[in-house]
């Protein structure tokens, strides 16, 4: 178990290694980001004067090894936007974003695992299909779409909601539906597969015939076991929820990392566009291996295969 | 050959032999949900196709006389202007019927990206196996890590937004679907036997992944692609609504939502009616990708 872990660690390392060098190149090579800085007007002397005050005048290998000895002091260089550290810019705006990504993953489980268990209880009757409909619709509805009918909705028609920002826990509830739902197909649709399969399985036969049944064999037999596999995409679907908070966050103007993503992608402030893509990269690698070490903890066949 | 079809299956009840041919055209036509999101694509791509002609104006054309019409339905509004006009003008019905070409293409061309780059490391890595899986699978989960939608935006906004642009990085971001799909059809199908066949009788890995796998391959290909295309005409949708994707004045169904935003508490429709279109075109897209998936594949049902 222990040597599964470690592999799967240095596995994960690599690979936000590997992110960051892309991230990297992308943003630097595709573009010159002293001209970007500066902006279309300037001289070529500014663009030049910015070049060697922000050091994009050294080479591409020997930038790259000063921003991953930052990164590894946990320095990720200076916004050329906010003119401030940016792992401060995001130390300070993280906590909206955690608090939206864990509201939104509340709002699947929510939706998703009620839905999906009334549905493989009762194969193929209308309660199926409404909840395969509501799964189909969910995955074509654009989220930002929803975002405004939302408001539209229940700000302003309904006034239940406040239309925008953070202050109070009332302001999360429409972003955290928005971006909840976005998972509710994936999760409804595992848990009723895990739980038709396990309905079939022989032990539930063996426990309908030692007379358990309804409620109580559902949670204390079948649930437990078709749940297993819901857990881990959880996971994972938590990890994307950061990445996927960047609509969320401007269309509800809730000041958390999204947002920043977007301001500085519009600010050309490629420093920040860097670490949240760094940042967002972690979360899912780590998320990712979460739900490995959980499943190969709850399914011996893998910890030792 | 083509594996993944039983013609057993239905040749018991039938009097005379069907090729397996004639057997999926008849799966089709029994499969609501497949004809209906066929239906949706068909109609959506008819309109794309012959916009010119459909559209009752130009979409371009500003009318600063005529700005903010009301559709038909709503007091205000005229029979010239069936879905109104917007805040500059415009007529809405035309740019949305505009709005069905930017979206198609955007997503074909994407998906076809896509196509290309997943299949090719999925047959390569599913054919040699060894370190070329290795590799294909490590950049697979480098890939997945990075945030799609965030570099999606930064690069367009660097690079300049163009339709070519965005559907260039749209393509570039979304082949891991085909990839691990065509990865283990690649080992399956490689342990066949008609593999070894053409393998013993002295073909190269060349002619056996050319004439062997790639075939086979063709119908899983076309139900990824089918979905692919609802996947990248949503994130051009998201792109151009960010403002990091199609630029004013190209009707983009995405930016026009954008565009209509500012005054959606009061002319709501702005908002709702290329909202209403995207969707459609994508659940089109969704049904139609399932419904495939279910005629070529039965198995794979769940």
């Amino acid at each position: 178990m222990l040597r599964y872990i470690l592999l799967r660690g240095v596995l994960a390392l690599a690979v936000a290694f590997t992110v960051s060098l892309a991230a990297f190149l992308l943003l630097n090579v595709a573009t010159d980001p002293a001209r970007a800085i500066a902006g279309e007007d300037a001289t070529p002397e500014v663009v030049q004067t910015i070049r060697v005050r922000y050091g994009l005048d050294q080479p591409m290998p020997v930038r790259y090894a000063q921003w991953l000895g930052g990164v590894v002091q946990g320095d990720f260089g200076e916004s050329y936007y906010w003119h401030k550290p940016v792992a401060e810019l995001v130390a300070e705006r993280a906590g909206v974003t955690i608090a939206l990504a864990l509201a939104a993953m509340a709002v699947t489980i929510l939706i998703a695992i009620p839905l999906g268990v009334l549905a493989a209880l009762n194969p193929n009757s209308w309660i199926d299909r409404t909840a395969l409909g509501v799964a189909v619709s969910a995955q074509a509805v654009p989220n930002f779409w929803l975002g405004l009918i939302m408001i539209i909705l229940f700000s302003v028609t309904f006034p239940i909601f406040p239309v925008s920002g953070d202050a109070t826990w009332m302001h999360f509830v429409l972003p955290a539906f928005v971006l909840g739902a976005t998972s509710v197909p994936a999760v409804m649709r595992l848990t009723r597969t895990g739980l038709i399969e396990v309905m079939g399985a022989d032990y539930i036969r063996t426990a309908r015939s030692k007379g358990y049944s309804g409620a109580s064999l559902l949670w204390r037999h079948a649930l437990r076991n078709a749940l297993l596999p819901v857990i881990s995409v959880l996971a994972v679907q938590l990890g994307q929820k950061f990445g996927g908070s960047v609509i969320t966050e401007s269309i509800f103007a809730l000041n958390g990392l999204g947002r920043l993503a977007l301001e500085s992608i519009l600010g050309a402030d490629i420093p920040t566009v860097q670490m949240l893509i760094f940042v967002f990269a972690i979360v899912f690698v780590v998320m990712n291996l979460l739900a490995d070490i959980l499943n190969a903890a709850l399914d011996p066949r893998i910890r030792i295969g | 050959m083509n594996i993944g079809i039983e013609p057993n299956l239905t040749a018991a009840e039938e009097p005379a032999p069907l090729t397996p041919r004639q057997i999926m055209r008849r799966r089709a036509r029994k499969h609501r949900s497949l004809m209906i999101g066929a239906g949706i694509i068909l109609v959506l791509a008819f309109i794309a196709l012959f916009a010119p002609l459909l559209a009752p104006h130009d979409p371009f054309v500003q009318s600063l006389g005529k700005r903010m019409l009301p559709p038909v339905w709503v007091q205000g509004g005229n029979w010239d202007y069936l879905l109104g006009t917007d805040q500059n003008g415009r007529d809405y019905l035309s740019r949305l019927i505009y709005g069905a070409q930017v979206s198609m293409v955007i997503g074909i061309g994407a998906a076809t990206i896509g196509l290309l780059i997943g299949v090719t490391l999925g047959v390569l890595a599913g054919y040699f196996g060894g370190w070329v899986d290795h590799a294909v699978s490590f950049l697979l989960t480098a890939q997945l890590a990075l945030p799609g939608l965030l570099l999606a935006m930064a690069l367009v906004f660097i690079i300049g937004p163009s339709v070519w642009v965005v559907i260039g990085i749209i393509g570039v971001l979304h082949w891991t679907y085909y990839l691990v799909v065509t990865r283990s059809a690649t080992q399956r199908i490689r342990q066949l036997d008609f593999v070894a066949a053409a393998s013993a009788s002295g073909a190269t890995s060349r002619q056996i992944i050319w004439h062997e796998i790639l075939p086979n391959l063709i119908s899983q290909i076309i139900v990824i692609f089918t979905f692919e295309l609802g996947i990248a005409i949503l994130a051009e949708a998201s792109l151009s609504f960010l403002g990091v994707g199609i630029q004013p004045p190209t009707p983009s169904w995405g930016l026009m939502i954008a565009e209509g935003k500012a005054m959606m508490f009061y002319r709501p429709w702005l908002v709702i009616l290329p909202g209403i279109c995207l969707f459609v075109l994508v659940i089109g897209a969704n049904l139609m990708g399932d419904g495939l998936r279910d005629i070529t594949a039965p198995e794979g049902r769940n």
